[in-house]
């Protein structure tokens, strides 16, 4: 069932030193030839934070999250994680940076030759090799039973079901406890009940570990259950961010139409 | 009153009747596909760049070298072995019904050899693992970069360039003279067999004849210059794979793409190779 979210759910109030932005985006944009599709986008996360992002297709919501990772570099503007602009950076110090992360994709991005037990092992494979065998069996079982796929895991992707690799994705996003939760379209493509059991499942890992997390989202109601605060994107500007009251009390026209229309 | 004279029109030698200084452009049908043509070698030469740098850095993706060993070497033996076992038997029957019209029958066995290790060993074997594996690699690559799991590596803080482009460029350097020298044994062997249903000739005989006076100069070259057909397989199936866009007609374009240019570069780069190993291993 859909839970709405409230303040007994909410993580534990922020001390003043995570009170700072882990995630900083400063007066981004980005063109693809001469599409533009972000103009000027600032948005701050702080540690513990939701923040879902909502907007029309093409709005450049999942642009914005592949700038966050490094996926996408800016045109101009900067990306600050941990207060560390990562425009420029060498490989290595963006890897290191890129293990705080977690990413889950809007398709989930499944490795298609690898089991979901090995999809989720993967990136502990490569980066906690001081992990045995084992233990790394056992976290692997932790996570998705965490998702609540303890019983698939020798299947493969092609398998299962679009919800059930998006639960997948979301354990390999966590594999490595990151600091940082980016989420685009989680609900994407599934019916009502998959995409409140997703939804429950963010709040509810939110919760145990505490992370920062970006939500590019078109679902509304999703936006409203597991976030803290929201940011309306439209022709690569942030028209509104705040929280849904914000939202519904504003008078901009295209935050009353969206609204209306979600 | 005279009519007071626009900056532009005073500015433009067109419209002040002065002689027109005019860069000739030329038409875009030329410059199209010769800025794709330095694009496209600018872009694999960026790309190999980086494949160098992440190839020669650990952390190494020892696990993912071997896969592609047993990948590219183990899984194409079979083939290599058949089309190595044909060009034996087709330059068998064809170098003695030359050679019996000249008179130069006992030339058979070297014929054989020569023609074999030096001339259609390896370039067969370049073909057909373009064919196979180069088509393989770009299709694979391809499918990852447009379902976004070459993305889902990178977001992993795994780098794509290491563990998939290098290891799969590496194995194919590694197997292709391996490959080749299966690809002569089994053209000698079925070349002397075709011959010995024909004339009698023993496998000792045929192989002293055919090696008397050869040295490793003019053997090991031919072989190890295979090398670089692997280089050059590998990097083009990788660098048409990882810059896929678009669906599936991405996917087959990319497939098709490491085939034809994968070959069509093996052959130029024969003919390179041949004539370096003429000139530095007389």
């Amino acid at each position: 069932m859909v839970t709405a979210y409230n303040n007994a759910l909410a993580p534990e109030k922020p001390t003043p030193e995570s009170n700072l932005p882990i995630v900083a985006v400063k007066e981004v944009r980005k063109s693809f030839g001469v599409h533009r599709v972000l103009n000027g986008v600032s948005l701050n996360v702080a540690r513990g934070e939701t923040l879902a992002v909502l907007g029309r297709s093409g709005t450049g919501k999942s642009v914005l999250l592949r700038l966050i990772i490094g996926l996408e570099t800016p045109d101009s503007g900067s990306v600050c994680i941990d207060g560390q602009d990562i425009a420029g950076l060498p490989i290595d110090r963006m890897s290191e940076i890129r293990k705080q992360m977690g990413f889950l994709f809007q398709h989930a991005a499944l490795y298609d030759s690898l089991t979901v037990a090995e999809n989720v092992a993967f990136p502990l494979e490569h980066h906690r090799k001081d992990l045995s065998r084992s233990e790394r069996a056992d976290r692997v079982q932790h996570l998705l039973a965490e998702v609540g796929m303890e019983g698939d895991l020798r299947k493969m992707p092609s398998d299962i079901s679009g919800g059930m690799q998006k639960r997948v994705g979301l354990a390999r996003a966590l594999a490595l406890q990151p600091e940082i939760l980016l989420l685009d379209e989680p609900t994407a493509g599934l019916d009502p009940i998959s995409s409140g059991e997703i939804d429950d499942l963010i709040l509810k890992l939110q919760q145990e570990h505490q992370m920062a997390s970006i939500v590019v989202t078109h679902d509304l109601h999703s936006a409203k259950t597991i976030s803290s605060h929201l940011a309306l994107l439209d022709q690569g500007n942030v028209v509104i961010e705040g929280g849904f009251e914000d939202l519904q009390r504003s008078d901009i026209t295209f935050v009353m139409d969206f609204l209306k229309q979600a | 009153m005279t009519a007071p004279v626009s900056t532009s029109v005073a500015m433009n030698p067109a419209m002040s009747g002065e002689p027109q200084t005019t860069v000739p452009h030329a038409p875009g049908f030329i410059t199209g596909p010769v800025n794709n043509f330095f694009d496209w070698f600018g872009s694999l030469g960026i790309f190999f760049w980086q494949v160098l740098k992440a190839g020669v850095t650990p952390p190494y993706e020892w696990r993912e070298l071997v896969r592609q060993l047993d990948e590219v070497g183990s899984k194409s033996f079979p083939l290599i072995a058949l089309a190595g076992s044909a060009i034996g038997v087709v330059i068998s029957l064809e170098a003695r019904y030359s050679l019996s019209r000249f008179g130069a029958k006992s030339m058979f066995p070297a014929t054989l050899v020569y023609s074999v290790v030096q001339v259609m060993g390896p370039i067969v074997t370049g073909l057909i693992v373009s064919g196979r594996v180069g088509a393989g690699i770009g299709a694979e690559l391809a499918s990852m970069k447009v379902t976004e799991q070459i993305d889902a590596i990178e977001a992993s803080a795994i780098n794509p360039y290491r563990l998939l482009a290098a290891t799969r460029i590496l194995a194919c350097i590694l197997m292709m003279p391996l490959l080749t020298l299966g690809a002569d044994a089994f053209g000698l062997l079925t070349g002397w067999f075709a011959q010995t249903l024909v004339e009698p000739l023993s496998f000792h005989q045929f192989i002293e004849s055919g090696f008397h006076g050869a040295t490793f100069n003019a053997f090991l070259p031919p072989t190890f210059k295979t090398a670089v057909y692997g280089l050059i397989i590998g990097l083009i199936a990788c660098f048409q794979g990882m810059r896929t866009r678009g669906g599936a007609e991405g996917v087959g374009r990319a497939a098709t793409n490491s085939v034809v240019l994968g070959s069509l570069f093996v052959i130029l780069a024969d003919v390179v190779l041949v004539k370096f190993i003429l000139v530095v291993f007389p």
